[in-house]
Protein backbone atom coordinates (compact mmCIF):
# COMPACT_ATOMS: atom_id res chain seq x y z
CA UNK A 1 0.00 0.00 0.00
CA UNK A 2 1.38 3.22 -1.10
CA UNK A 3 2.08 5.46 2.14
CA UNK A 4 1.28 8.75 0.33
CA UNK A 5 -1.39 9.55 -2.37
CA UNK A 6 0.83 9.89 -5.29
CA UNK A 7 -1.85 12.58 -6.26
CA UNK A 8 -0.96 14.40 -3.98
CA UNK A 9 2.33 15.52 -5.73
CA UNK A 10 3.22 18.64 -6.95
CA UNK A 11 1.97 19.19 -10.23
CA UNK A 12 2.89 16.52 -12.58
CA UNK A 13 0.05 16.70 -14.93
CA UNK A 14 -0.69 20.18 -17.00
CA UNK A 15 -3.69 21.83 -15.13
CA UNK A 16 -3.52 24.26 -17.54
CA UNK A 17 -3.77 23.45 -21.29
CA UNK A 18 -0.75 25.99 -22.20
CA UNK A 19 1.44 23.95 -19.26
CA UNK A 20 3.23 20.43 -20.48
CA UNK A 21 5.14 18.09 -18.15
CA UNK A 22 8.22 16.97 -19.30
CA UNK A 23 10.69 13.87 -18.15
CA UNK A 24 14.17 15.32 -17.68
CA UNK A 25 16.48 12.04 -16.78
CA UNK A 26 16.78 9.72 -15.17
CA UNK A 27 18.55 8.72 -18.19
CA UNK A 28 20.10 11.95 -19.88
CA UNK A 29 23.87 12.61 -20.66
CA UNK A 30 23.57 15.92 -18.73
CA UNK A 31 22.13 14.20 -15.54
CA UNK A 32 25.64 12.26 -15.64
CA UNK A 33 24.45 9.99 -13.23
CA UNK A 34 20.78 9.15 -12.55
CA UNK A 35 18.43 11.94 -11.55
CA UNK A 36 15.37 12.88 -12.75
CA UNK A 37 13.47 15.58 -12.65
CA UNK A 38 10.07 16.81 -13.76
CA UNK A 39 9.78 19.89 -15.68
CA UNK A 40 6.57 21.47 -15.94
CA UNK A 41 6.85 23.85 -18.60
CA UNK A 42 5.25 26.50 -20.32
CA UNK A 43 6.66 26.96 -24.44
CA UNK A 44 10.62 26.19 -23.03
CA UNK A 45 10.01 28.67 -19.30
CA UNK A 46 10.60 26.05 -16.76
CA UNK A 47 7.11 27.16 -14.21
CA UNK A 48 7.86 24.50 -11.57
CA UNK A 49 10.57 21.31 -11.48
CA UNK A 50 10.26 18.58 -9.10
CA UNK A 51 13.16 16.41 -8.52
CA UNK A 52 12.77 12.85 -8.15
CA UNK A 53 15.71 11.31 -6.57
CA UNK A 54 16.86 7.73 -4.78
CA UNK A 55 17.73 5.96 -8.23
CA UNK A 56 21.15 5.21 -6.71
CA UNK A 57 19.86 4.62 -3.38
CA UNK A 58 22.05 1.13 -2.04
CA UNK A 59 21.14 1.31 1.80
CA UNK A 60 25.10 3.09 2.68
CA UNK A 61 24.26 4.33 6.08
CA UNK A 62 22.44 0.98 7.30
CA UNK A 63 25.74 -0.84 6.38
CA UNK A 64 27.74 1.97 7.98
CA UNK A 65 26.09 0.40 11.53
CA UNK A 66 27.31 -3.57 10.07
CA UNK A 67 31.00 -2.72 9.06
CA UNK A 68 33.69 -1.49 11.53
CA UNK A 69 35.44 2.29 11.04
CA UNK A 70 37.95 0.92 8.52
CA UNK A 71 36.03 -1.19 6.54
CA UNK A 72 33.28 1.47 5.88
CA UNK A 73 35.89 3.40 4.29
CA UNK A 74 35.20 1.59 0.83
CA UNK A 75 32.02 2.26 1.09
CA UNK A 76 32.66 5.78 2.22
CA UNK A 77 34.78 6.08 -1.32
CA UNK A 78 31.67 5.25 -2.86
CA UNK A 79 29.73 8.13 -2.11
CA UNK A 80 31.16 10.59 -4.28
CA UNK A 81 33.04 9.17 -6.40
CA UNK A 82 34.35 12.11 -8.06
CA UNK A 83 36.62 12.63 -5.16
CA UNK A 84 36.85 9.48 -3.19
CA UNK A 85 39.75 10.49 -0.77
CA UNK A 86 37.70 13.79 0.55
CA UNK A 87 35.13 11.34 1.46
CA UNK A 88 37.89 8.80 3.10
CA UNK A 89 39.49 11.79 5.07
CA UNK A 90 36.17 13.19 6.35
CA UNK A 91 34.76 10.08 7.52
CA UNK A 92 37.97 9.15 9.30
CA UNK A 93 38.51 12.92 10.69
CA UNK A 94 35.08 12.22 12.37
CA UNK A 95 36.37 9.13 13.72
CA UNK A 96 39.27 10.24 15.07
CA UNK A 97 37.36 12.60 16.63
CA UNK A 98 35.37 10.42 18.40
CA UNK A 99 38.51 8.48 19.39
CA UNK A 100 39.98 11.72 20.62
CA UNK A 101 43.51 10.63 18.25
CA UNK A 102 45.93 13.10 17.26
CA UNK A 103 47.40 12.24 13.93
CA UNK A 104 50.80 12.33 13.64
CA UNK A 105 52.16 15.68 11.63
CA UNK A 106 53.19 13.75 8.32
CA UNK A 107 50.14 12.38 8.15
CA UNK A 108 48.33 15.61 9.03
CA UNK A 109 50.61 17.11 5.61
CA UNK A 110 49.98 13.65 3.42
CA UNK A 111 46.55 14.26 3.81
CA UNK A 112 46.14 18.04 3.62
CA UNK A 113 48.15 17.25 0.02
CA UNK A 114 45.50 14.30 -0.83
CA UNK A 115 42.13 16.65 0.23
CA UNK A 116 43.64 19.33 -2.18
CA UNK A 117 44.45 16.90 -5.04
CA UNK A 118 40.93 15.89 -4.77
CA UNK A 119 39.67 19.27 -4.61
CA UNK A 120 41.23 19.86 -7.80
CA UNK A 121 40.31 16.73 -8.99
CA UNK A 122 36.40 17.33 -8.33
CA UNK A 123 36.70 21.12 -9.82
CA UNK A 124 38.13 20.44 -12.98
CA UNK A 125 35.41 17.95 -14.02
CA UNK A 126 33.01 20.08 -12.88
CA UNK A 127 34.73 23.34 -15.13
CA UNK A 128 34.71 20.43 -17.29
CA UNK A 129 31.64 19.06 -17.79
CA UNK A 130 30.13 22.32 -17.45
CA UNK A 131 32.08 23.14 -20.35
CA UNK A 132 30.65 20.14 -22.04
CA UNK A 133 27.49 20.77 -21.28
CA UNK A 134 27.11 24.21 -22.59
CA UNK A 135 29.31 22.86 -26.40
CA UNK A 136 32.62 23.92 -25.48
CA UNK A 137 34.15 20.50 -25.57
CA UNK A 138 37.86 21.36 -25.73
CA UNK A 139 37.72 22.56 -21.77
CA UNK A 140 36.49 19.12 -21.16
CA UNK A 141 39.42 17.06 -22.63
CA UNK A 142 42.17 19.96 -20.81
CA UNK A 143 40.52 19.48 -17.60
CA UNK A 144 40.45 15.47 -17.97
CA UNK A 145 44.19 14.73 -19.59
CA UNK A 146 44.85 16.90 -15.79
CA UNK A 147 42.73 14.68 -13.82
CA UNK A 148 44.59 11.69 -15.07
CA UNK A 149 47.63 12.95 -13.86
CA UNK A 150 46.04 13.16 -10.26
CA UNK A 151 44.38 9.75 -10.96
CA UNK A 152 48.23 8.63 -11.22
CA UNK A 153 49.52 10.49 -8.32
CA UNK A 154 47.19 8.75 -6.25
CA UNK A 155 47.31 5.13 -7.68
CA UNK A 156 51.20 5.68 -6.51
CA UNK A 157 50.59 6.45 -3.36
CA UNK A 158 47.19 3.67 -2.35
CA UNK A 159 47.72 1.12 -5.42
CA UNK A 160 43.97 2.01 -6.57
CA UNK A 161 43.27 5.03 -9.52
CA UNK A 162 39.40 5.04 -8.11
CA UNK A 163 38.30 3.86 -5.34
CA UNK A 164 41.59 4.02 -2.77
CA UNK A 165 40.39 2.81 0.32
CA UNK A 166 43.51 4.46 1.78
CA UNK A 167 42.98 6.16 4.75
CA UNK A 168 42.66 4.25 8.28
CA UNK A 169 41.68 5.15 11.90
CA UNK A 170 45.19 6.89 12.82
CA UNK A 171 46.93 6.97 9.29
CA UNK A 172 47.09 5.82 6.23
CA UNK A 173 47.81 2.69 4.34
CA UNK A 174 51.18 3.06 2.98
CA UNK A 175 53.40 5.40 3.32
CA UNK A 176 54.78 7.88 0.68
CA UNK A 177 58.07 8.53 -0.44
CA UNK A 178 60.25 10.65 -2.55
CA UNK A 179 58.99 9.37 -6.16
CA UNK A 180 55.71 10.35 -5.18
CA UNK A 181 56.60 14.10 -3.84
CA UNK A 182 58.36 14.14 -7.44
CA UNK A 183 55.06 13.28 -9.09
CA UNK A 184 53.04 15.57 -7.15
CA UNK A 185 55.56 19.01 -8.39
CA UNK A 186 55.71 17.82 -11.67
CA UNK A 187 52.00 17.95 -11.59
CA UNK A 188 51.93 21.32 -10.13
CA UNK A 189 54.65 22.77 -12.60
CA UNK A 190 52.79 21.75 -15.58
CA UNK A 191 49.32 22.58 -14.16
CA UNK A 192 49.13 26.42 -14.35
CA UNK A 193 49.81 26.49 -18.23
CA UNK A 194 46.98 24.07 -18.55
CA UNK A 195 44.99 26.03 -16.36
CA UNK A 196 45.61 29.03 -18.54
CA UNK A 197 44.47 27.38 -21.36
CA UNK A 198 40.91 26.06 -19.92
CA UNK A 199 40.74 30.17 -18.09
CA UNK A 200 41.34 31.41 -21.81
CA UNK A 201 38.66 29.01 -23.54
CA UNK A 202 35.80 29.57 -21.05
CA UNK A 203 36.24 32.99 -18.84
CA UNK A 204 36.10 35.37 -21.63
CA UNK A 205 33.85 32.93 -24.04
CA UNK A 206 31.09 34.89 -25.13
CA UNK A 207 28.90 31.88 -25.61
CA UNK A 208 29.90 30.86 -22.15
CA UNK A 209 29.15 33.94 -20.42
CA UNK A 210 25.61 33.99 -21.97
CA UNK A 211 24.53 30.67 -21.16
CA UNK A 212 25.97 31.06 -17.48
CA UNK A 213 25.62 34.80 -16.34
CA UNK A 214 22.19 35.44 -14.88
CA UNK A 215 21.34 32.15 -14.69
CA UNK A 216 20.00 30.02 -11.61
CA UNK A 217 21.00 33.25 -9.14
CA UNK A 218 20.84 31.70 -5.57
CA UNK A 219 20.85 34.92 -2.93
CA UNK A 220 23.16 35.47 0.07
CA UNK A 221 19.63 35.24 1.64
CA UNK A 222 18.68 31.83 0.11
CA UNK A 223 21.86 30.41 0.53
CA UNK A 224 21.55 30.76 4.22
CA UNK A 225 18.57 29.67 4.58
CA UNK A 226 18.68 26.77 2.26
CA UNK A 227 21.72 25.43 3.88
CA UNK A 228 24.84 26.17 0.97
CA UNK A 229 28.13 25.51 1.77
CA UNK A 230 31.12 24.94 0.05
CA UNK A 231 31.86 26.88 -3.81
CA UNK A 232 28.19 27.27 -4.46
CA UNK A 233 27.53 29.19 -0.71
CA UNK A 234 30.93 31.22 -1.81
CA UNK A 235 29.47 32.09 -5.09
CA UNK A 236 26.61 33.68 -2.51
CA UNK A 237 28.31 36.31 -0.84
CA UNK A 238 28.69 33.62 2.19
CA UNK A 239 32.30 34.22 3.29
CA UNK A 240 32.66 30.31 5.15
CA UNK A 241 34.83 27.92 4.97
CA UNK A 242 35.84 24.85 7.17
CA UNK A 243 39.37 25.02 6.17
CA UNK A 244 39.22 28.47 7.48
CA UNK A 245 36.89 28.39 10.11
CA UNK A 246 37.46 24.97 11.95
CA UNK A 247 40.80 24.12 10.63
CA UNK A 248 41.62 20.58 10.54
CA UNK A 249 44.07 18.59 10.09
CA UNK A 250 47.35 20.83 8.79
CA UNK A 251 45.38 23.69 6.70
CA UNK A 252 46.28 26.30 9.91
CA UNK A 253 50.19 25.94 8.96
CA UNK A 254 49.15 27.04 5.23
CA UNK A 255 48.54 30.84 3.49
CA UNK A 256 45.53 30.54 0.94
CA UNK A 257 42.51 32.47 0.52
CA UNK A 258 38.80 31.70 0.50
CA UNK A 259 37.52 32.47 -2.64
CA UNK A 260 34.43 34.62 -2.50
CA UNK A 261 31.79 36.17 -5.38
CA UNK A 262 28.59 38.04 -5.10
CA UNK A 263 26.88 37.02 -7.68
CA UNK A 264 25.18 33.80 -6.97
CA UNK A 265 24.86 32.64 -10.45
CA UNK A 266 26.05 29.86 -12.55
CA UNK A 267 28.89 32.09 -13.72
CA UNK A 268 29.77 32.98 -10.29
CA UNK A 269 29.84 29.57 -9.16
CA UNK A 270 32.58 28.84 -12.13
CA UNK A 271 34.57 31.53 -11.15
CA UNK A 272 35.04 30.67 -7.84
CA UNK A 273 35.65 26.79 -8.88
CA UNK A 274 38.52 28.40 -11.21
CA UNK A 275 39.99 30.44 -8.54
CA UNK A 276 40.19 27.48 -5.88
CA UNK A 277 41.82 25.07 -8.47
CA UNK A 278 44.42 27.81 -8.04
CA UNK A 279 44.15 28.04 -4.33
CA UNK A 280 44.67 24.45 -4.09
CA UNK A 281 48.13 24.77 -6.03
CA UNK A 282 49.12 27.12 -3.16
CA UNK A 283 48.45 24.94 -0.73
CA UNK A 284 49.99 21.90 -2.24
CA UNK A 285 53.48 23.62 -3.10
CA UNK A 286 53.45 24.51 0.35
CA UNK A 287 52.93 21.26 1.92
CA UNK A 288 54.81 19.66 -0.64
CA UNK A 289 58.12 20.87 0.16
CA UNK A 290 57.39 20.22 3.89
CA UNK A 291 56.29 17.09 4.62
CA UNK A 292 57.63 16.01 8.23
CA UNK A 293 59.72 12.97 8.72
CA UNK A 294 58.36 10.33 11.26
CA UNK A 295 55.78 7.71 11.31
CA UNK A 296 52.94 7.77 9.08
CA UNK A 297 50.59 6.10 11.47
CA UNK A 298 50.01 6.88 15.37
CA UNK A 299 51.86 5.35 17.89
CA UNK A 300 52.05 1.47 16.74
CA UNK A 301 51.10 0.24 19.94
CA UNK A 302 47.67 1.69 20.60
CA UNK A 303 45.48 -1.02 19.13
CA UNK A 304 44.13 0.76 16.24
CA UNK A 305 46.50 0.50 13.72
CA UNK A 306 48.08 -2.48 12.04
CA UNK A 307 51.81 -2.68 13.37
CA UNK A 308 54.20 -2.47 9.77
CA UNK A 309 54.84 -6.17 8.30
CA UNK A 310 58.14 -6.38 9.42
CA UNK A 311 57.09 -6.52 12.92
CA UNK A 312 53.99 -8.60 12.45
CA UNK A 313 56.67 -11.15 11.16
CA UNK A 314 59.15 -11.43 13.56
CA UNK A 315 57.84 -9.81 16.80
CA UNK A 316 55.26 -11.93 18.68
CA UNK A 317 54.24 -8.49 20.04
CA UNK A 318 53.43 -7.51 16.35
CA UNK A 319 51.78 -10.58 15.68
CA UNK A 320 49.59 -10.20 18.60
CA UNK A 321 48.74 -6.80 17.78
CA UNK A 322 47.80 -7.74 14.22
CA UNK A 323 45.95 -10.09 15.24
CA UNK A 324 43.99 -7.68 18.30
CA UNK A 325 43.32 -5.21 15.03
CA UNK A 326 41.75 -7.66 13.01
CA UNK A 327 39.67 -10.18 15.01
CA UNK A 328 36.17 -9.47 15.11
CA UNK A 329 35.63 -10.07 18.91
CA UNK A 330 38.63 -7.82 20.09
CA UNK A 331 38.94 -4.15 19.34
CA UNK A 332 39.72 -0.89 21.17
CA UNK A 333 37.86 1.14 23.38
CA UNK A 334 34.87 3.64 21.70
CA UNK A 335 33.27 5.93 23.93
CA UNK A 336 29.74 6.15 24.45
CA UNK A 337 28.95 9.26 22.76
CA UNK A 338 27.72 11.16 19.99
CA UNK A 339 29.67 13.49 17.28
CA UNK A 340 29.26 15.84 14.96
CA UNK A 341 32.22 16.59 12.49
CA UNK A 342 32.55 17.75 8.98
CA UNK A 343 35.62 18.62 6.67
CA UNK A 344 35.21 21.23 3.53
CA UNK A 345 34.90 18.75 1.08
CA UNK A 346 35.36 20.11 -2.84
CA UNK A 347 31.37 20.17 -3.42
CA UNK A 348 30.74 21.42 0.36
CA UNK A 349 30.04 20.46 4.16
CA UNK A 350 30.40 16.89 4.45
CA UNK A 351 29.44 15.87 8.19
CA UNK A 352 29.49 12.62 9.57
CA UNK A 353 27.36 12.09 12.77
CA UNK A 354 28.75 9.15 14.73
CA UNK A 355 26.92 7.25 17.31
CA UNK A 356 29.74 5.60 18.91
CA UNK A 357 28.23 2.59 21.44
CA UNK A 358 31.81 0.80 22.68
CA UNK A 359 32.65 -1.31 19.56
CA UNK A 360 34.50 -0.54 17.02
CA UNK A 361 31.54 -0.62 14.39
CA UNK A 362 29.12 3.17 14.58
CA UNK A 363 25.97 2.43 16.03
CA UNK A 364 24.70 5.09 13.81
CA UNK A 365 26.65 6.35 10.77
CA UNK A 366 25.16 9.34 9.42
CA UNK A 367 26.19 11.34 6.10
CA UNK A 368 25.37 15.36 5.57
CA UNK A 369 26.13 14.71 1.88
CA UNK A 370 26.64 18.56 0.61
CA UNK A 371 24.62 17.38 -3.17
CA UNK A 372 21.76 16.17 -1.23
CA UNK A 373 21.02 19.80 0.15
CA UNK A 374 22.18 21.20 -3.17
CA UNK A 375 19.95 19.41 -5.10
CA UNK A 376 17.35 20.65 -3.31
CA UNK A 377 18.30 24.59 -3.77
CA UNK A 378 17.62 23.11 -7.82
CA UNK A 379 13.55 23.85 -8.04
CA UNK A 380 14.22 27.24 -6.08
CA UNK A 381 16.66 28.46 -8.83
CA UNK A 382 15.61 27.26 -11.78
CA UNK A 383 12.29 28.22 -12.02
CA UNK A 384 11.52 31.20 -14.44
CA UNK A 385 14.82 29.97 -16.58
CA UNK A 386 14.55 28.43 -20.32
CA UNK A 387 14.43 24.35 -20.66
CA UNK A 388 18.13 24.64 -21.78
CA UNK A 389 18.99 26.58 -18.71
CA UNK A 390 18.87 23.16 -16.83
CA UNK A 391 21.76 21.73 -18.04
CA UNK A 392 23.48 24.61 -16.63
CA UNK A 393 21.93 25.41 -13.95
CA UNK A 394 22.44 21.18 -12.90
CA UNK A 395 26.19 21.60 -14.01
CA UNK A 396 26.95 24.14 -11.64
CA UNK A 397 25.83 23.08 -8.72
CA UNK A 398 27.97 19.84 -8.77
CA UNK A 399 25.33 16.61 -8.13
CA UNK A 400 26.51 13.39 -7.79
CA UNK A 401 23.53 11.03 -7.57
CA UNK A 402 25.89 8.26 -5.72
CA UNK A 403 26.51 10.59 -2.70
CA UNK A 404 22.87 12.25 -3.18
CA UNK A 405 21.20 9.14 -2.46
CA UNK A 406 23.71 6.78 -1.15
CA UNK B 1 30.97 29.28 23.60
CA UNK B 2 28.07 30.24 23.09
CA UNK B 3 26.27 31.41 26.65
CA UNK B 4 23.02 29.81 26.71
CA UNK B 5 22.03 30.77 29.97
CA UNK B 6 19.44 32.98 29.14
CA UNK B 7 17.76 30.45 26.91
CA UNK B 8 17.48 27.98 29.33
CA UNK B 9 15.71 30.29 31.71
CA UNK B 10 13.43 30.94 29.18
CA UNK B 11 12.45 27.32 28.79
CA UNK B 12 12.87 26.30 32.53
CA UNK B 13 12.18 22.86 32.07
CA UNK B 14 14.88 20.14 31.36
CA UNK B 15 17.12 21.84 28.92
CA UNK B 16 20.46 20.06 29.49
CA UNK B 17 23.41 21.28 28.33
CA UNK B 18 26.91 19.42 27.26
CA UNK B 19 29.78 19.76 25.32
CA UNK B 20 31.79 16.51 23.79
CA UNK B 21 35.11 17.30 21.85
CA UNK B 22 34.37 20.22 20.24
CA UNK B 23 30.60 19.56 20.35
CA UNK B 24 28.16 22.03 22.30
CA UNK B 25 24.75 20.12 22.90
CA UNK B 26 21.54 20.95 23.81
CA UNK B 27 18.86 18.32 25.01
CA UNK B 28 15.01 19.69 24.48
CA UNK B 29 12.10 17.79 25.38
CA UNK B 30 10.24 17.37 22.14
CA UNK B 31 7.40 19.47 23.05
CA UNK B 32 9.23 22.99 23.10
CA UNK B 33 11.27 21.95 20.32
CA UNK B 34 9.76 24.53 17.97
CA UNK B 35 10.22 27.41 20.71
CA UNK B 36 13.44 26.44 21.71
CA UNK B 37 14.44 26.14 17.93
CA UNK B 38 13.15 29.50 16.91
CA UNK B 39 14.62 31.04 19.66
CA UNK B 40 17.91 30.16 18.81
CA UNK B 41 16.97 31.19 14.83
CA UNK B 42 15.46 34.75 15.57
CA UNK B 43 17.91 35.80 19.07
CA UNK B 44 21.09 34.00 18.86
CA UNK B 45 21.61 34.28 15.10
CA UNK B 46 21.36 30.50 14.19
CA UNK B 47 20.24 31.16 10.58
CA UNK B 48 21.52 27.58 8.73
CA UNK B 49 20.12 24.37 9.63
CA UNK B 50 22.92 22.18 7.84
CA UNK B 51 21.53 18.87 9.50
CA UNK B 52 18.56 16.86 10.43
CA UNK B 53 18.52 13.07 11.40
CA UNK B 54 17.74 10.47 13.84
CA UNK B 55 18.93 8.00 15.78
CA UNK B 56 17.40 4.45 16.66
CA UNK B 57 18.06 3.89 20.13
CA UNK B 58 16.51 0.49 20.15
CA UNK B 59 19.62 -1.46 20.76
CA UNK B 60 21.25 1.19 22.76
CA UNK B 61 22.89 0.26 26.44
CA UNK B 62 21.13 2.90 28.69
CA UNK B 63 18.67 3.94 26.89
CA UNK B 64 15.17 5.29 27.58
CA UNK B 65 13.75 6.53 24.52
CA UNK B 66 13.37 4.87 21.25
CA UNK B 67 14.34 7.65 18.74
CA UNK B 68 17.09 10.80 18.94
CA UNK B 69 16.07 13.22 16.27
CA UNK B 70 19.33 15.80 15.90
CA UNK B 71 19.47 19.52 14.38
CA UNK B 72 22.61 20.73 13.49
CA UNK B 73 22.71 24.83 13.72
CA UNK B 74 24.91 26.88 12.40
CA UNK B 75 25.72 30.59 12.99
CA UNK B 76 27.33 31.70 9.36
CA UNK B 77 28.53 35.08 11.08
CA UNK B 78 30.53 33.55 13.83
CA UNK B 79 30.82 29.99 13.05
CA UNK B 80 29.32 28.99 16.55
CA UNK B 81 27.50 25.59 15.89
CA UNK B 82 25.05 23.82 18.14
CA UNK B 83 23.10 20.33 18.20
CA UNK B 84 19.65 20.43 19.07
CA UNK B 85 18.45 17.09 20.26
CA UNK B 86 15.17 15.49 20.88
CA UNK B 87 13.19 12.48 22.09
CA UNK B 88 10.44 10.87 20.39
CA UNK B 89 8.42 7.10 21.25
CA UNK B 90 6.30 5.02 19.00
CA UNK B 91 3.97 4.33 18.28
CA UNK B 92 3.66 7.89 16.66
CA UNK B 93 7.15 9.36 17.12
CA UNK B 94 6.00 12.70 15.71
CA UNK B 95 7.72 16.86 15.96
CA UNK B 96 7.03 19.92 14.33
CA UNK B 97 8.65 20.86 11.30
CA UNK B 98 11.83 22.89 11.07
CA UNK B 99 10.30 24.21 7.65
CA UNK B 100 8.99 27.92 8.55
CA UNK B 101 12.20 28.70 10.36
CA UNK B 102 14.88 26.60 7.66
CA UNK B 103 13.94 25.45 3.95
CA UNK B 104 17.07 23.67 4.42
CA UNK B 105 14.81 21.24 6.71
CA UNK B 106 12.45 20.39 3.91
CA UNK B 107 14.56 17.43 2.45
CA UNK B 108 16.60 16.73 5.57
CA UNK B 109 13.22 16.13 7.09
CA UNK B 110 11.90 14.24 4.44
CA UNK B 111 14.68 12.04 4.71
CA UNK B 112 14.26 11.17 8.30
CA UNK B 113 10.68 10.49 7.72
CA UNK B 114 11.67 8.15 4.59
CA UNK B 115 14.23 5.83 6.90
CA UNK B 116 12.92 6.19 10.84
CA UNK B 117 9.25 7.11 9.91
CA UNK B 118 9.21 10.03 12.27
CA UNK B 119 6.12 12.43 11.09
CA UNK B 120 6.94 16.24 10.84
CA UNK B 121 3.96 17.53 11.18
CA UNK B 122 3.66 21.02 8.96
CA UNK B 123 6.16 19.97 6.56
CA UNK B 124 4.83 21.18 2.95
CA UNK B 125 5.44 17.87 1.32
CA UNK B 126 6.21 15.06 3.30
CA UNK B 127 6.45 12.17 1.37
CA UNK B 128 9.32 9.45 0.43
CA UNK B 129 12.48 10.72 -1.00
CA UNK B 130 15.14 7.79 -1.45
CA UNK B 131 12.96 4.78 -1.46
CA UNK B 132 10.15 4.05 -3.73
CA UNK B 133 6.68 5.67 -2.60
CA UNK B 134 5.29 1.57 -2.50
CA UNK B 135 7.56 0.76 0.09
CA UNK B 136 6.27 0.22 3.62
CA UNK B 137 8.82 -0.19 5.99
CA UNK B 138 11.53 2.46 7.41
CA UNK B 139 14.75 0.19 6.72
CA UNK B 140 17.48 2.62 9.06
CA UNK B 141 15.10 1.47 12.39
CA UNK B 142 17.54 -1.30 14.64
CA UNK B 143 14.54 -3.76 14.03
CA UNK B 144 15.02 -3.80 10.42
CA UNK B 145 16.96 -6.24 9.13
CA UNK B 146 19.96 -5.45 6.42
CA UNK B 147 19.09 -7.84 4.33
CA UNK B 148 15.59 -6.19 3.91
CA UNK B 149 12.34 -8.11 4.28
CA UNK B 150 11.62 -9.01 0.52
CA UNK B 151 10.09 -5.89 -0.41
CA UNK B 152 11.78 -5.92 -3.89
CA UNK B 153 9.75 -9.06 -4.89
CA UNK B 154 6.40 -7.31 -4.55
CA UNK B 155 7.53 -4.25 -6.11
CA UNK B 156 4.90 -3.48 -9.18
CA UNK B 157 6.08 -4.68 -12.40
CA UNK B 158 5.15 -2.63 -15.43
CA UNK B 159 5.36 -4.94 -18.74
CA UNK B 160 6.13 -3.82 -21.75
CA UNK B 161 2.61 -4.38 -23.24
CA UNK B 162 1.42 -1.97 -20.46
CA UNK B 163 3.91 0.82 -20.99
Amino acid sequence: MPLTQLDTVAPESPDQEFQWTLNFGPQHPSTHTTLRLVLTLDGERVINAVPDIGYLHSGFEKLGEHLDFNQYVTIVDRMNYISPLANEIAWHHAVEKLLDIDLTPRCKVLRTILAELMRMHDHLLNVGTTGLDLGAFTAFLYAFQQRELIYDIVEYASGQRFHTSYTRVGGVLFDVNVDWANKVRDFIKGFRPVYNEIEKLLTRNRIFIERTKGIGVLTREDAINLGATGPIARASGVVRDLRKDEPYLAYADYDFNIICSQGGDSYSRYLVRMRELLESVKIIEQAIENIPAGPVNIDAISDIVLPAKPAVYRSIEGLIQHFEVLMPNRGYPVPHEEIYAATESPNGELGFYIVGDGTVRAYRARTRPPSYVHFAIFPHIIRGHQLSDVVAVLGSINIIAAELDR
Amino acid sequence: MIDLTQLKSRFSDNITESTFRDNHRLVVPAHTLYPVLDCLKGEYGFDTLMEVTAVDYLEYEGATDRFGVVYVLLNTTSGERLIVKTFVNLPAPQLPSAYPLWKSADWLEREVYDMFGIVFTGHPDLRRILLPAEFTAFPLRKDYPLKGIGERHNFPVITRAES
